[in-house]
């Protein structure tokens, strides 16, 4: 049922190569395979992406609660969403978790990568350690966080046995402090993702100029400063725009460590849209919490794939 | 990025390097430590976890914790253990990686070898589709999988993750083609190679590394999963994620930390190994995943 919705949009593309001879019809069906070929996959991602970003979008706008309801309320949605407390939490968690979060991930990649990039014996031994964490699943990231930092059995517990009595460490029961907590399980798990692409920057970089610097007295501190860094521009847009994709639908992560709480205190957009969606049946609020998602992602990802598929040409 | 030699005309001082060596090793062991304290504390007794010490190795060994997060645990209502959650992903895993790879492999190769007006902006969209916060597709797809009478079932998982896998798979063969070639494909053509026999006998042949990495990566994506999983399976259909999740935060009882690090740790094994085994190809992936192939 879904093929016909793109095998139009495949012909719709259809009239380019106007051939001066008529081409006979095996031609003409040689050139059509390729376009019915792509057309399953294009009608799954214009149905169930783009068809359900229009539903989700149009359902933003109507008062639907525990089940759709198709009556247009406008913005009353937006309005309601930007009063609730809750969301603002969300927002200004995220805002909080993504800053830390991508400039501590930046700041440990970069190191870590010069770091390795000076000869280091164990190279091969260090650099599948830094990564492991990305292979794991967030819910088990969470898992092991949660009790490490747990003060009653974890690090402060153990601080304490081993006689640093006032060592406190008490953060993921700390409504002040707990998002912090996150931004910690969080670097741990992508740092290492970070690093890799940085080293792949620096190992890029053309060492002939290096030397020519060298020769002309330039310390350490100046190659890098002057001449490492500025060159490593693309992996920087790369890692800002993935972290803060992740940081966005960080939601996995959330529930796993501190399940929002204590209290609202860890709430992020994500949780936000799932509890009001799903268990608090405000539909429409929550339709309109992940139209702003989207927005917000949108205008990181659109201009840097708009910027990447270009330059390939 | 492989090819690039590890040749660096940066020469450090002696205290420098030793500098270099205390970071390396420091953050060696942040990354070693929370993951190592769970898999030594997993053979514990639960009285040496809440009595002692989570550092010291354990006095008892016990391997009564594996047993009990694979057989007997508690996991929602049920004392089944994570034995059943366990197949369930991968009932899940293995059919949505094979279509995702598939499709994803015959997508590149359209985009690349035959390539029409408009193909870019398709690609495009594919591509956008990869990082949309799929809380915008939540509503829409509990709905649809529930008028195709395929809600809360392995299937419908399994159609979920090829759909938003599609866009990753597509990047990885399509950056692999791009570079592939083209004068062969022309060459079999004029011989009289169709489309699928070209893709079959020329393409296919050559593409072992990039399959490896777009293998590796649905892999690790669709097990890891847990916001569809939690979303639309039912008790029959949930993956390890969502059942090691229900384990670690039941509140009824004691809390056995022991099983909960067994179970976790048995979460995490299948795609640990996987890492462990083609380390390279999944860092390979994680990069073309920034796009810049």
């Amino acid at each position: 049922m879904v093929d016909q919705t793109t095998s139009s949009v495949a012909m719709a593309a259809d009239y380019q190569a106007p051939t001066a001879v008529k081409p006979d019809l095996r031609t003409r069906l040689q050139n059509l395979i390729p376009k019915l070929v792509l057309s399953p996959s294009l009608a799954l991602i214009l149905v169930f992406v783009y068809g359900f970003i229009i539903f989700s979008v149009y359902l933003s706008f109507t008062g639907s609660r525990i089940l759709p309801v198709y009556d247009w309320v406008g913005l009353e949605n937006y309005e309601k969403l930007f009063r609730l407390r809750h969301w603002s939490i969300a927002i200004k968690n995220l805002g909080i978790f993504a800053g830390l979060y991508i400039a501590i991930c930046t700041a440990i990649g970069l190191s870590l990568a010069i770091f390795l990039d000076q000869k280091i014996r164990g190279e091969g031994f260090l650099r599948p350690i830094f990564l492991y964490p990305m292979a794991l699943s967030f819910i088990v990231t969470g898992t092991a966080w949660k009790w490490f930092l747990d003060p009653g059995i974890g690090l402060e517990h153990t601080m304490h046995l081993w006689g640093w009595e006032s060592f406190e460490f008490d953060w993921i029961k700390n409504r002040d402090f707990a998002i912090y907590t996150v931004v910690i399980a969080a670097v741990w798990q992508t740092s290492g993702f970070v690093m890799a692409m940085f080293l792949a920057g620096l190992r890029g970089i053309d060492n002939e100029i290096l030397k020519a610097a060298q020769i002309d007295g330039a310390s350490n501190w100046n190659m890098y400063r002057r001449i490492i860094i500025p060159q490593l521009r693309p992996a920087f847009l790369s890692a800002f725009v993935i972290l803060s994709h992740l940081a966005i639908k960080s939601y996995d992560l959330v529930v796993a460590l501190t399940g929002g709480g204590p209290g609202r205190a860890t709430e992020v957009p994500a949780t936000f849209m799932y509890s009001y969606t799903f268990t608090r049946n405000q539909m429409g609020i929550g339709a309109s919490s992940a139209v702003i998602m989207l927005m917000t992602i949108a205008a990181i990802m659109v201009p840097y794939l708009y910027a990447e598929l270009r330059e390939k040409k | 990025m492989s090819v690039a030699s590890t040749d660096n005309a940066i020469n450090t001082g002696r205290i420098t390097r030793a500098f270099i060596y205390l970071m390396l090793i420091l953050f060696a062991t942040f990354y070693l430590l929370p993951f190592g304290i769970m898999v030594i504390n997993s053979v514990k007794p639960l009285s040496e976890i809440t009595g002692g010490n989570m550092m010291a190795l354990p006095q008892v060994f016990t391997l009564e914790p594996w047993l009990k997060a694979w057989n007997s645990a508690q996991i929602g209502v049920e004392p089944t253990g994570l034995k059943p959650y366990f197949w369930n992903s991968l009932k899940m895993v293995f059919p949505a990686v094979a279509i995702s790879t598939v499709l994803g492999a015959l997508n590149g190769y359209v985009l690349t070898k035959w390539r029409f007006k408009g193909d870019t902006i398709l690609f495009g969209l594919m591509l956008f589709a990869c990082f949309i916060p799929f809380q915008i597709v939540l509503i829409p797809m509990a709905r649809v999988l529930g008028f195709l009478g395929i809600a809360g079932s392995t299937p419908g998982l399994v159609l979920v993750h090829v759909v938003y896998g599609l866009g990753f798979t597509t990047l990885y063969f399509r950056n692999y083609y791009q570079v592939f070639p083209t004068e062969l494909i022309r060459a079999a053509q004029i011989d009289g190679a169709g489309f699928f026999r070209i893709f079959w006998r020329i393409m296919l042949p050559s593409s072992g590394p990039i399959i490896v990495v777009s293998v590796i990566w649905q892999f690790t994506n669709i097990w890891n999963d847990f916001l569809f999983g939690a979303s639309f399976a039912d008790l029959d259909s949930q993956p390890m994620t969502v059942a090691l999740n229900n384990l670690v935060s039941s509140s009824t009882g004691v809390k056995e930390y022991n099983v909960h690090f067994a179970g976790a740790i048995l979460a995490a094994l299948p795609t640990l190994l996987v890492y462990i085994v083609a380390g390279r190809y999944f860092v390979r992936g994680l990069m073309a995943g920034s796009v810049k192939g």
